[in-house]
C-alpha cells in the first residue's frame, strides 16, 4: 500500500490555535505551534503508520491510521525549538519539519541584580539584566517590556521600561545620596521579582580633630565623620593619627566608634598632629601644653 | 573585546557515524548589549565550550545517556535534555545529531559577568533510530539562542532553545 499522507486542520478550535500549514510532498504540516496548545495532524491515504515528532526538547511516537486525524492535546508539546514529524509508513516515510514557540504570556524571569551592597552617589552603579520565561520555562524571544524600578527608603524611585532582545533585557541605575536599604525591582505585568540592594556611606569628606590636655597626655577626639552626602561614615572605619615630635613619628590607627575616633597620646610640647582616613587628611595641630 | 571584524573558521573533528565529521565554524563579530566589555579570552572560551556541548548532547543522544550531558549543561537546558532522553529510551529511539556549520554571535554579557548569551545559525543532519533501524536522515538549518553560565573551568549551557527564523 502506498501511503500520502495530508496534514489537514482538525477541528475549529485546534486548527486556529496552529498557524498555515506548511508542505512538504504529501505532508503537510503546521508552520509553527504555541508551547503547550493543541495541534492536529491528519493523514491521506490507507494502511498503518507510524508518526515520530523529533526534537531536542521532547520526542513521540504515535501509531497511526492513515486518513484518519492524529490530535495532540494542549499540553502535549510544550517545549520550544524545532522539531521533525516523521511518518514512515510501509512503503515510503515522509518528514517535515516545524517550530514549538515559546509562549507570549511570561510567567517567571531570571533577575540578576549586582551589586547587594555599595556607596552612595554612584553613578550607573546599580545593575540589573533579566531572562523571560514562559510557564514551560522557554526563553520568550519576542520583544517584551521589561520595567526596573529602584526605590529607595524615602520612596524616590527610578524607573526604566526596556524592551527585551532575544530574550533578555538590562538597565544600569545610579545609587543615591541618601544611605539604606533600597529595593530594586523587575516587572513584566504581574510577574516580578525584587533585589534588595544596601546603599552605605562613601569615603569620609572631612576629618576634624580637637586636642586637649589630659593628665601627662594629649586626648584627641574627631567630630563625627561623614561622606560629602552627610552620612555617617560607618562605625569601624580607620582613621590614623601622627604624632611627628623632634624628628621622631607616632602613628595610631583608631577605628570608628559610634562615628567618632579618639585616643590618647604623650604629650610634647611643639608636637605636630594629624589625622587621616583614606585619602582623606584632616586638620593639623601643632600642640603646646 | 571581540570588536574587530575578525571572523574565524575553526574546524572541529569528530566522530560521525553519519558522515562528514567537521564542523565549519564562523564567529560574527560580536553585537553585544549591556555595559560590560566582553574580554577576548572570555569570548573564544564560550565559543569554544559552546562547540563541545554540542559533542556532548550529541554523544549523550546517540547512547541515550543523560549522565553525558553534565560537563556542559546545567539547569533547564540539562534538565529538558535528560528528559528527552528519557523519552526516547522508553520509545526504543535514539537520534544521531550531527553539526555541519555554525554561524555565532555573542548578543550579550550581563553586567554581573555570570552570563553570557549567543546566537548560532546551525546547519546539522539529524537521524532517527528506531530500535536500531535507520529511520531517516533530514538535513536541517535552525537559529538557536544560548545562555551560558559560568562553572567551575567552563561555560555551560543553562538555556539551548531553537528559534523561529
Amino acid at each position: 500500500m502506498k501511503p500520502g499522507f495530508v496534514l489537514l486542520a482538525s477541528g475549529m478550535a485546534i486548527a486556529a490555535m496552529q498557524s498555515a500549514c506548511a508542505q512538504a510532498g504529501n505532508l503537510s504540516l503546521p508552520k509553527s505551534v504555541g508551547a503547550g496548545d493543541g495541534f492536529s495532524i491528519q493523514s491521506a491515504g490507507s494502511g498503518k503508520a507510524t508518526l515520530y515528532i523529533i526534537g531536542l526538547g521532547q520526542v513521540m511516537k504515535r501509531d497511526v491510521e492513515l486518513g484518519q486525524t492524529v490530535y495532540f492535546p494542549a499540553g502535549s508539546l510544550y517545549n520550544a525549538g524545532h522539531y521533525l514529524a516523521v511518518l514512515a509508513g510501509d512503503a515510503a516515510t515522509e518528514s517535515g519539519s516545524f517550530d514549538v514557540l515559546p509562549a507570549t504570556k511570561p510567567s517567571n524571569m531570571t533577575f540578576l541584580a549586582r551589586p547587594s551592597r555599595l556607596p552612595v552617589s554612584l553613578h550607573d552603579g546599580i545593575t540589573g539584566a533579566v531572562y523571560v520565561f514562559d510557564a514551560y520555562h522557554n526563553l520568550i524571544t519576542a520583544p517584551t517590556q521589561v520595567s526596573f524600578e529602584l526605590t529607595t527608603p524615602s520612596g524616590t524611585v527610578q524607573k526604566r521600561i526596556v524592551a527585551t532582545r532575544d530574550g533578555t533585557a538590562w538597565t544600569a541605575m545610579d545609587s543615591t545620596a541618601q544611605q539604606g536599604m533600597d529595593k530594586f525591582e523587575a516587572r513584566i505585568g504581574e510577574v516580578f521579582s525584587a533585589r534588595v540592594v544596601a546603599q552605605v556611606p562613601g569615603d569620609p569628606c572631612a576629618l576634624k580633630m580637637n586636642a586637649s590636655q589630659s593628665g601627662q597626655e594629649v586626648q584627641l577626639v574627631t567630630d563625627p565623620v561623614r561622606d560629602c552626602n552627610g552620612n555617617a561614615v560607618p562605625d569601624g572605619t580607620v582613621v590614623t593619627f601622627t604624632e611627628a615630635y623632634n624628628g621622631a613619628q607616632t602613628n595610631v590607627d583608631v577605628p570608628l566608634k559610634r562615628g567618632i575616633a579618639e585616643v590618647r597620646m604623650a604629650s610634647h610640647n611643639g608636637a605636630i598632629i594629624s589625622a587621616a582616613s583614606g585619602v582623606v587628611l584632616g586638620n593639623q595641630i601643632r600642640w603646646e601644653k | 573585546m571581540l570588536k574587530s571584524p575578525l571572523i574565524l573558521w575553526i574546524f572541529l573533528a569528530a566522530a560521525s557515524s553519519i558522515g562528514s565529521a567537521e564542523a565549519a565554524v564562523r564567529v560574527e563579530p560580536s553585537n553585544l548589549q549591556g555595559p560590560r566589555p566582553l574580554p577576548e579570552q572570555t569570548g573564544k572560551a564560550a565559543v569554544r565550550d559552546y562547540l563541545q556541548a554540542w559533542q556532548s548532547f550529541s554523544a549523550a543522544f546517540e547512547q541515550n545517556r543523560s549522565d553525558l550531558l553534565d560537563p556542559a549543561f546545567v539547569g533547564t537546558a540539562r534538565d529538558k535534555l535528560a528528559q528527552t532522553i528519557q523519552q526516547q529510551a522508553a520509545l526504543g529511539l535514539r537520534t544521531h545529531y550531527q553539526d555541519l556549520s555554525h554561524d555565532l554571535q555573542i548578543v550579550f554579557y550581563s553586567p554581573d559577568g555570570l552570563s553570557i548569551e549567543l546566537i548560532d545559525k546551525v546547519e546539522y543532519d539529524l537521524q532517527l533510530l528506531d530500535h536500531d533501524r535507520v529511520k531517516t536522515t533530514q538535513h536541517i538549518n535552525a537559529r538557536y539562542v544560548i545562555v551560558l553560565t559560568p562553572a567551575e573551568v567552563r561555560w555551560r549551557a543553562r538555556v539551548f532553545q531553537a528559534v523561529s527564523e
